[in-house]
């Protein structure tokens, strides 16, 4: 009992010199620099609830894609490393609808909104089989093999559709304003909803009229409600509805599940199929916020969830929400009152450090128990 | 069944592949001589990597692939320095094209790099390769030829046999970054915030462009690098809009090549600040691609600036001229800045393997023609009459600045 006791305190000890190591010794380099930064929050304090409003919006589209990552996980225990570029298929899926339809060069309010709904419905069908595919091709005829086989078959799946990517984005016959530049490059999506506001006659900036020096757009307002009812909608659907029950029960047992007359083919592609139509209306959300559409934004979007996922607690549907809001929020923080030059490396110290008193993540993992 | 139709397609492929390395190793036979170019062509860079290779291709087709009177065949191998893991200029396989252009005999000249970062990988396994002679159509970097006052000795150790093999056509940095800061202070700022891709090319057009900024008297408010790969930087943005005590600064110096994320960082900056007109931004040659101005969008890029070495394309002396109606007849419309400077490498590695076989050498000894390239003086070439000095640097120091009129780079002005 004393043994084990001082061996606690010892490596308590040693985590909180690991944090004054951090704070007091690469802080300094790092742009950790106190008195400048209360100085900053204090010459303009609302600028402080600006970083926050930046920090919640970024952190609730890493937020949608993480939630994908952690159904998956919860299911099979794969890290669908594919899922990042899914996400980017999104973003070209519903640039192309929109483009397709004329939504791009509108400026009638009725052709956007139908447009969008349009995109989002074929991104997210798009973006739910090419989830469902990869399984089939890449996971499924290893389920039964070592664990990191379908680990190395998902980062080929996701450099396989890194190309495919490369390649749609030159197809300028199908939407002009990719140019003519080749499919490297960045493209254009259009802010279609600062075009949608400004034709209904109103400010994009839906603080614009109270005389306060802070943009909260409706693009910010839209991803935040898209992230919360995404979330919540899942939980739902997990705990109540039949397959629900079924995708839980796989994931506690999958051989009892199978004994119980589940359809255990079915509803792993079942979790598939939502993961990736998650990832396609997170795409679409993505490209209407940043306006970017990029065949190499999947990778630092599927490696900033899949972190979200793991600091939250992977499989746990809540946690993978609040790991994507606190890296959104870490990141708006590290870039406005330290050195841009180090935002990753205080990000991932503060993961670390997490980790390091919560190794299951902040809400705990649910794998085996619950999706 | 399917298991033997399997066994059978492995067995054609893995032939397949043996027959194609037979292939490839057969080349050095008699009077044949290859040059090859190490440039980034998987990624946003592949815009202006495309034309240089034309560009390189033309010249040698122009000479009808043949040199020293016809004795010597030449061929050209574009190789890619790029990755798609990487989405741009990959380490490992810069250093792969180094070690596979030092193991083939054949090969007399290395035409690249692109980027800075990558020379400095590759000068090295080069100069220990003959050496091997380079010549850049692109690297901006000071500290690949020039020794470095705060780090004396690195230049030298890029060079392990002592003999000089590394040589570029277009001017460096400490010329780049210099006529940058001028000419933001010519534009009437007073204040400025600089901006970097943390890469040894763009931090280091950044840092000369600060140092020479408070030397002529401009603020600078803040030097930061920026995560190349993050989805948005709004909220760096939203920081420098009251860096100016609570204002936003008069210019944004971005020291970057466009594939790190270079179009975001405008759109992000726009988003915030308004157009380029009331804060001014101004970039080096690694953003004047249309590969930029399409990223962002032409209506978002309006205004801004981006420099690049030598004269604009209209500008160039008679033989660049026709170098440009050359490669518009084959290629049509050219837009970039930096296909003539590949097809000037070109130029420059013929007119060695030339000069060699003039001086009755044997033009497949690569210490003679390294030592032929640096021999070069007063070169009549496409970019005017010039000369390597002893560093292998060009003696021509032009810089022009382009800004982004409806959709396109149009040159403002040449600068010294």
């Amino acid at each position: 009992m004393e043994t084990t006791k001082k061996k606690f305190s010892l490596k308590r000890i040693g985590t909180v010199g690991l944090v004054i190591y951090i704070v007091f010794l690469i802080g300094p380099i790092a742009g950790l620099d106190f008195p400048a930064i209360f100085a900053a929050i204090k010459a303009n304090p609302l600028q402080l609830v600006q970083f926050l409003i930046i920090g919640i919006s970024n952190g609730a589209i890493i937020a949608i894609i993480a939630l994908g990552y952690t159904m998956v996980y919860g299911i099979v225990e794969l890290i669908n490393f594919a899922h990042g570029d899914v996400y980017m298929i999104g973003v070209f899926t519903s640039l192309t609808v929109l483009s397709l339809t004329g939504t791009l060069d509108s400026k009638d309010p009725g052709t956007i909104i139908l447009g969008l709904i349009l995109a989002l419905i074929i991104a997210v069908a798009v973006c739910a089989a090419l989830n469902a595919t990869i399984e089939r091709l890449a996971y499924k005829p290893l389920r039964n093999a070592p664990r990191l086989a379908p680990l190395i078959s998902a980062i080929g799946m996701s450099f396989i559709i890194e190309n495919i990517g490369l390649m749609w984005a030159a197809q300028a016959w199908l939407v002009p304003s990719f140019g003519t530049t080749g499919g490297a490059s960045q493209k254009v999506f259009p802010d279609l909803l600062g075009t949608l506001f400004a034709s209904l006659g109103l400010d994009v900036n839906l603080l614009a009229s109270s005389g306060l020096a802070l943009r909260f757009t409706i693009k910010d307002l839209l991803v935040i409600i898209l992230a919360s009812s995404l979330m919540i909608g899942l939980r739902l659907f997990v705990q109540h509805t039949r397959l629900g029950k079924a995708m839980r029960a796989t994931a506690q047992n999958r051989d009892a599940a199978k004994m119980l007359g589940i359809d255990i083919d079915w509803v792993i592609t079942a979790t598939f199929l939502i993961g990736g139509g998650l990832a396609g209306a997170a795409g679409l959300m993505a490209g209407l916020y940043n306006n970017t559409a990029w065949w190499f934004m999947g990778f630092r979007a599927g490696l900033q969830s899949f972190t979200a996922a793991v600091l939250g607690g992977i499989g746990n549907i809540t946690g993978a929400m609040l790991g994507g809001f606190l890296i959104g929020l870490l990141a708006s923080f590290s870039d406005g009152y330290l050195n841009a030059r180090w935002t990753n490396a205080w990000v991932f110290a503060i993961l670390v450090l997490i980790l390091l008193f919560r190794p299951t993540g902040l809400l705990g993992e649910q794998t085996g128990q619950k999706v | 069944m399917s298991k033997r139709l399997n066994v059978v397609i492995a067995l054609l492929i893995v032939a397949s592949v043996v027959l194609a390395a037979c292939g490839g190793g057969s080349s050095n036979a008699g009077g044949a001589l290859k040059i090859v170019s190490s440039l980034p062509m998987t990624g946003s860079s592949l815009t202006q990597t495309q034309t240089i290779v034309n560009a390189m291709q033309l010249r040698l087709e122009q000479a009808g692939g043949k040199v020293c009177g016809g004795k010597y065949t030449v061929t050209y191998e574009p190789w890619d320095d790029a990755s798609a893991a990487l989405g741009k200029w990959d380490p490992a396989v810069e250093t792969e094209n180094a070690n596979k252009a030092a193991a083939d005999k054949s090969i007399v000249a290395y035409l690249g790099t692109f980027n800075s970062g990558a020379a400095k990988l590759s000068i090295p396994i080069l100069n220990a390769a003959g050496p091997l002679v380079m010549i850049s159509p692109a690297n901006t970097n000071p500290g690949l030829t020039k020794a470095d006052k705060d780090l004396p000795g690195v230049t030298d150790s890029y060079y392990p046999t002592g003999t000089r093999s590394y040589t570029r056509v277009v001017a460096a940095d400490d010329i780049q970054g210099k006529v940058a800061a001028n000419f933001v202070k010519s534009l009437g700022a007073t204040t400025v915030y600089i901006l970097d891709d943390q890469e040894l090319y763009g931090k280091g057009v950044a840092d000369v462009f600060e140092a020479t900024a408070k030397e002529i008297g401009l603020t600078v408010l803040g030097h930061e690098g920026i995560d190349p790969k993050a989805a948005d930087y709004k909220a760096l943005m939203t920081k420098i809009s009251t860096s100016n005590s609570g204002a936003a600064p008069d210019a944004i110096y971005v020291g970057m090549v466009v594939d790190n994320n270079a179009s975001q960082l405008l759109k992000d900056k726009v988003a915030i600040m308004g157009d380029n007109s009331t804060v001014k931004y101004v970039g080096p040659d690694g953003i004047q691609t249309q590969a930029f101005i399409d990223g962002a969008g032409a209506d978002v890029a309006e205004g801004a600036y981006a420099s690049v070495a030598g004269v604009p394309l209209s500008e160039l002396p008679a033989s660049g001229q026709q170098f440009v109606k050359d490669y518009t007849a084959k290629f049509g419309e050219l837009t970039e800045p930096y296909a003539v400077y590949g097809y000037e490498t070109m130029n420059i590695a013929l007119k060695a393997i030339e000069d060699v076989c003039a001086a009755g050498g044997d033009p497949s000894d690569r210490a003679a023609v390294n030592k032929a390239v640096f021999a070069i003086k007063n070169f009549d070439g496409a970019l005017g009459t010039w000369s390597f000095d002893a560093n292998g640097d060009t003696s021509l120091t032009d810089m022009t600045f382009y800004q982004v009129k409806g959709g396109k780079y149009e040159s403002v002005g040449t600068f010294k």
